[in-house]
Formats: C-alpha cells, structure tokens, sequence
C-alpha cells in the first residue's frame, strides 16, 4: 500500500495502540529548555523516578536568557532559578546541557539541527510549539505541554492520536526579494491561522526543492501558525549535504546505512492525503502581517483588508485587531512607520538569515530614530558571523549584534518592545502583547525587515534590490 | 492523578472573541515559575487590566463582570492557537473553570487541558452561538459519561467526542503518566527490536 513520507515515519515508531484511544508513539530525541521542564522534573521525582533515556535529550538554555552580558549572573530572580534549575535537573538526571557560556547553546530549534542531532525519519519533541522547524529534514516534529515532558522522561513514549494528512505543493519560481518566509506567510494568509488544526502538513513542489535547509526550516517552524501538528519536507540531496559532518551526525559505515534509509523517506506517488492545496510561487510577493495573529498578512503593497474584503474566519477580530495595532481598514500598509528591528528567534537567526541581512545592508545606514537588534540563533551562528566580517557590517549600518536566545520574540528577558511602538519582526508571532505589553508586531522576511531598518518605514525591498 | 470529572452544572463565562492565543491567556512573563501553582490570578492578564495594574480593571471584560460566573468558560473559536504552554491550562484550572467550550480548538491546548483535567468541549458553531445569545443566569450541563452538553432553560443539548481512553481518564482522574510507566516492558521490547 502506497504511504506517505508521515505514514512511514509514525508506523516504524508505533510501540502498541490502545482500542478506540490513542497510540504510543517512541520519541527518538527530546529537547528541553528552561521554560517547560521545571514542573515535568518536580512529577519525576515525587514519583521517585529517573529519566529512562536521558542520552536522547538534550537541553540548553535560551527562553528566558539575557542577549547582553551572558558571562554575568543573570538579574532577574526568577528567570535566574528558573536556569539554575535546568542546570541542577540536568545534572540529577544525567542530561547533556548546552547550557549559558557553552558552545552549543542556543535556540533549542537551532541547534539541533547545526549538531546534526536532528536527523531523516525521527520522532522529536520539545515543550516548545515550534518544534515543527525540525520536520524540515524529514522528521515528525511536533510542540508538547509540560505533562508530555514529563511522560517522555518517564517512558521515552506519549499517547498520540494520528493527525490527517495535508500536502501543500508550491511550485514554480520564487520572484526577486521574495525568500522563504515570504512563502509561509503567504500560505499562512490563504489559509488562515486555523487551516491545518488536526493536520500533519507535508511541504513539497519545485520551489520547496529549490530551498536551503535553512529556508525549508522557516517554512516547517511556521506550520504550527497555521494550527498544523506537524510540518515535514521529504529529505533530499539538500538535507544529506547539510547533515553530513556534523558533530552528532552518523559517520563511516553508519553514514551510508542511515543514508539508505533516508533515501526511502518520500510520499509515494500514489499516496493519499486528506487535503491538497497547490500555490504557485510567482503569485508570492515580499509579506507583511497588519493584524494579530500570522494568518492576517498581505503582500507589501497591498492595502489592509476591509470587513467586506477579509476571509470569514478573520472578520470578527479586523477591528479588534486593527483597533489593537492602530492601523485603518483599507490602508496602505507600505510607508507605515517603524520603531524597531527585530531580527531573530528559531523563524529567521539563522547564519544564512544573518548574511542575507548582511549582504542587503552592506554599505548603508539604519535610519536614525529606528533601534535594531540582531539576535543570533547560537553561539555556533554568533561565532560563523563574526568570523565572516558579518559583525562588522553590522556596526557599520548601526544594528545591534546580541547573544543568542529567543530575545523579543516572546519578550520573556528584558527584550521587550514598549507599547504602541512598531516593531518589525522576523519571529513567528504577532499575538496581541507578544513582544510585550502593547507592543505592535509587523511580521516578515529578514530582507523586508532589513528594508524598514534603512528607511524607518514599511517598505517594498524589491524597490531597493540591484 | 487529577480531580475526577463526570458531569459539570454551572453558569458560564463567556468571551466572544475568535482566535484566542495561549499568549493572552497567560502573557509568557508569567512563565517563569518553577511550580504549577497560582496561576489562575494572571489569566488573561492584559485583558483584565490596564497598564499591568490590578486596581484598574477593565470593566468590559467578561471575568470582571460581577454578572458572570461558574465552572464553565466559553469562548470564539479556535481556542488556545499558539504556544504549547501549558500554564495555558493550569490558569484556567487554577482560576476555577473545569469546561471551556468552543466550536474549534488549537490542538496541543486540547491535549494540556485534557491532561490537566480540564475539559474541552467542541460544539458547532451553531450551537456556540445559541450559548452566547442566553443571559446571564442561564447554566449549562455538560456530562462526560454520556458526551452531551445542555442548556438547561431551553434543553437544547448536541454531543461532543471524546475517545474512550480519555474519557475514562477524565470519569476517574487517572492520567497518561500512569498508563506509560505501567507498559514499560512493551517500550522496553520495542527498543530491543528496532536496534
């Protein structure tokens, strides 16, 4: 029977399943972070239990950490306990830790993927939505609640039900100034922030195939935007070059048996899914969220949806929404003006976002009244960039380079935006109070942020591409 | 373990707001705690205040109108898009509701709540509409043995699924945790075989 590249994967990880319930699903690998671990370890150890694989986890420390002065305790009580007890639950359990001032850490999303710990054919999970990024190798990644943490510590299995199948192909070519993010976003605003609840989707046509590893990794960490349980991208020659040497990767003879392996993980052409949607990449242009959630998003010279223009499932929160980020119906969203930059979290910080920033901003000046910050994704990618010169760039054009973490993403560290300020952002959510209380979040690409950072508005980077 | 669940008569709480994500139903600066404790008093915190500041109140906000109350939230669909945090569920819990209904909820907040004891219930947009137009003295009947919700001044009732596991879960508190830790040998055997 024809499978999809989901069906292969979930039925070699099916350990038995439960009549009219759900089935156990074996997890291959477990990220943890700060954040969503603390209560999972306390149920361990009133259950006076140990973690029962603790070499497939792995832990760092990014939520909540400062990005200035990493190498000083951090200030703030809670979130200074909060790391401490990382440090002390890894160690009683026997946790590897890329913890603040190691070499690895990072965003849990990214540096899975840069140690070659996020492999073709896994199941993976981490108390953290956007864990989907992983799906882009070939894995079902998904985001779980504290109890499931603590059911992974405790069995290394969680009850899972089977999602249905959405395939999204988008074939064809990208236009000029248009990068992946771009894609998501538009596929977000077709679709709508619920259009993949219940789903796995599966990402695949010519313009997917075309996509760095990086890029896919956008793609596959938005899915969850859409409601989707997973997103996934069947591994290809793309995938195999980027996995190849990396520290965790399977090396000599283990490298051609896993590759054999990896090379079976595809949708077989005659294989069923429960929904389709095809998008043509030339019908993309650079995007921009106006509203408060991902779905609500138009291309850049576009003007806001009126109540009489908007998708069903977005009118009753337009004006709530609009109302929230002080724009009108019907306006240009172009020429609006911005505050703040933010370029990062596990969506966009990745070395490839970093030098496509670099490589736009090179010679030019941010303008003055607009403050930019560049989060790396890890210390891996932090250390690549200043290797390249990126750094300097950046002080050049007067952006910001930080230290890694999730930063003003989700505004858990001091990297908040003030409210009724704009900030124009490369991270995934646009939530009313996200960035911080009142904050305005515009989302886009790392260039269509780049683009606002020169000018102080909302601007058509196309516009200003050789 | 969590407390049992079987049938929930109360009054209700509605917010009539679609897309509710997990960040307004506790904002992530509140997720710094290490316990699952004390949750319930910053549940949509920036909805229920101004500025960050409990003494000014946002009068138009549902959980602050003296006229609503019970065990019973109801809410827009797509309840609980988002992060997969699940102080989400723990502050509903913790601020007093065991039932949130909605015509559509984001899927990790299913499982949290569920896993938490607190029950998600998904209606048709219909019928979520029906609960919204009752007044405010009006109480619902939700009942898990038999799968049905009610309001009871109309008897209008629809059902609503829920797969058998969870169900018994929730009729006698049992949780995952329990079930995964006494099948360790299955797990054990599955590992042996895949090496």
């Amino acid at each position: 029977m024809p499978k999809t590249l989901f069906e292969k994967i979930w039925d070699t990880h099916i350990v038995k399943t439960i009549d009219d319930g759900p089935s156990v699903l074996y997890i291959d690998k477990h990220f943890i972070h700060e954040v969503t671990s603390p209560q999972a370890f306390t149920g361990m150890n009133k259950r006076g239990i140990k973690v029962l694989r603790p070499q497939q986890v792995v832990a760092t420390a990014d939520h909540n950490v400062p990005t200035l002065n990493q190498h000083l305790p951090i200030k703030e009580e809670l979130s200074r306990k909060q790391v401490e007890a990382l440090i002390q639950n890894c160690a009683e359990h026997g946790i590897e830790l890329y913890g603040l001032g190691h070499p690895f850490q990072g965003i849990v999303h990214v540096i899975g993927p840069e140690l070659g710990v996020t492999q073709p054919g896994m199941t993976i999970v981490c108390g953290d939505s956007h864990t989907s990024t992983h799906g882009a190798f070939g894995a079902i990644a998904f985001g779980i609640g504290t109890s499931e943490v603590e059911m992974v510590f405790a069995s290394q299995c969680l009850l899972q039900s089977k999602p249905k199948l959405m395939r999204i192909t988008i074939d064809g070519e990208l236009n000029k100034g248009v990068v992946s993010k771009d894609i998501v976003l538009y596929i977000l605003s077709q679709i709508t922030a619920s259009g993949a609840t219940g789903y796995a989707v599966e990402f695949a046509g010519s313009a997917i195939r075309s996509l760095s590893m990086e890029a896919r990794m956008t793609i596959c960490n938005m899915s969850i935007e859409m409601g989707g349980r997973c997103g996934l991208i069947a591994p290809d020659e793309t995938t195999f070059d980027y996995i190849k040497g990396r520290k965790f990767a399977p090396q000599g003879a283990e490298w051609n048996k896993k590759l054999s392996e990896w090379k079976e993980l595809y949708s077989d052409a005659d294989a069923n899914f429960d929904k389709e949607i095809f998008i043509q990449a030339e019908d993309i242009q650079p995007m921009i969220t106006y509203g408060t959630n991902p779905g609500m998003g138009i291309g850049v010279t576009e003007t806001i949806p009126t109540t009489e223009t908007i998708n069903e499932n977005d009118r009753s929160g337009l004006a709530k929404s609009l109302a929230y980020m002080g724009l009108e119906q019907g306006a240009n969203i172009k020429g609006q003006k911005i505050d703040y930059v933010f370029i990062g979290s596990c969506t966009n910080s990745r070395i490839e976002d970093l030098r496509m920033v670099a490589s736009f901003v090179k010679g030019k000046k941010k303008a003055d009244d607009v403050e930019v910050w560049i989060v790396p994704g890890s210390k891996q990618v932090e250390a690549q960039a200043i290797e390249e010169g990126i750094d300097k760039i950046f002080e050049e054009a007067g952006f910001q380079l930080r230290q890694p973490g999730c930063s003003a993403c989700l505004g858990m560290n001091e990297d908040k935006i003030p409210a009724g300020k704009y900030c124009i952002s490369t991270s995934n959510r646009n939530f009313e109070g996200r960035q911080g209380a009142g904050a305005r979040t515009l989302l886009a690409s790392p260039l269509t942020a780049a683009a606002a950072a020169i000018t102080g508005v909302v601007t058509d980077v196309r516009e200003l591409l050789n | 373990m969590s407390k049992p669940l079987n049938i929930v008569k109360s009054r209700f709480v509605p917010i009539n707001i679609e897309n509710i994500d997990t960040d307004q139903i506790i904002p992530a600066r509140f997720l710094k705690a290490t316990t699952k404790d004390g949750f319930g008093k910053n549940l949509f915190r920036d909805w229920r205040y101004y500025n960050d500041d409990e003494s000014k109140t946002r009068a138009d906000f549902p959980l602050n109108m003296s006229q609503f109350d019970g065990e019973i939230l109801v809410a827009g669909k797509n309840f609980g898009c988002g992060s997969s945090r699940e102080h989400a569920a723990w502050s509903i819990l913790d601020y007093g509701f065991r039932v949130v209904v909605s015509s559509f909820f984001a899927d990790i907040f299913k499982n949290n709540a569920l896993n938490n004891g607190v029950l998600p219930v998904q209606v048709s947009d219909e019928f979520l509409q029906r609960i919204f137009l009752q007044d405010n003295n009006t109480e619902l009947t939700v009942d898990v043995e038999k799968q049905t919700i009610t309001i009871n001044s109309t008897g209008e009732s629809e059902g609503f699924d829920i797969n058998s596991y969870k169900k018994t879960c929730l009729l006698n508190g049992y949780d995952d945790i329990d079930y995964l830790i006494s099948i360790k040998e299955d797990i054990q055997q599955f590992e042996t075989q895949r090496a």
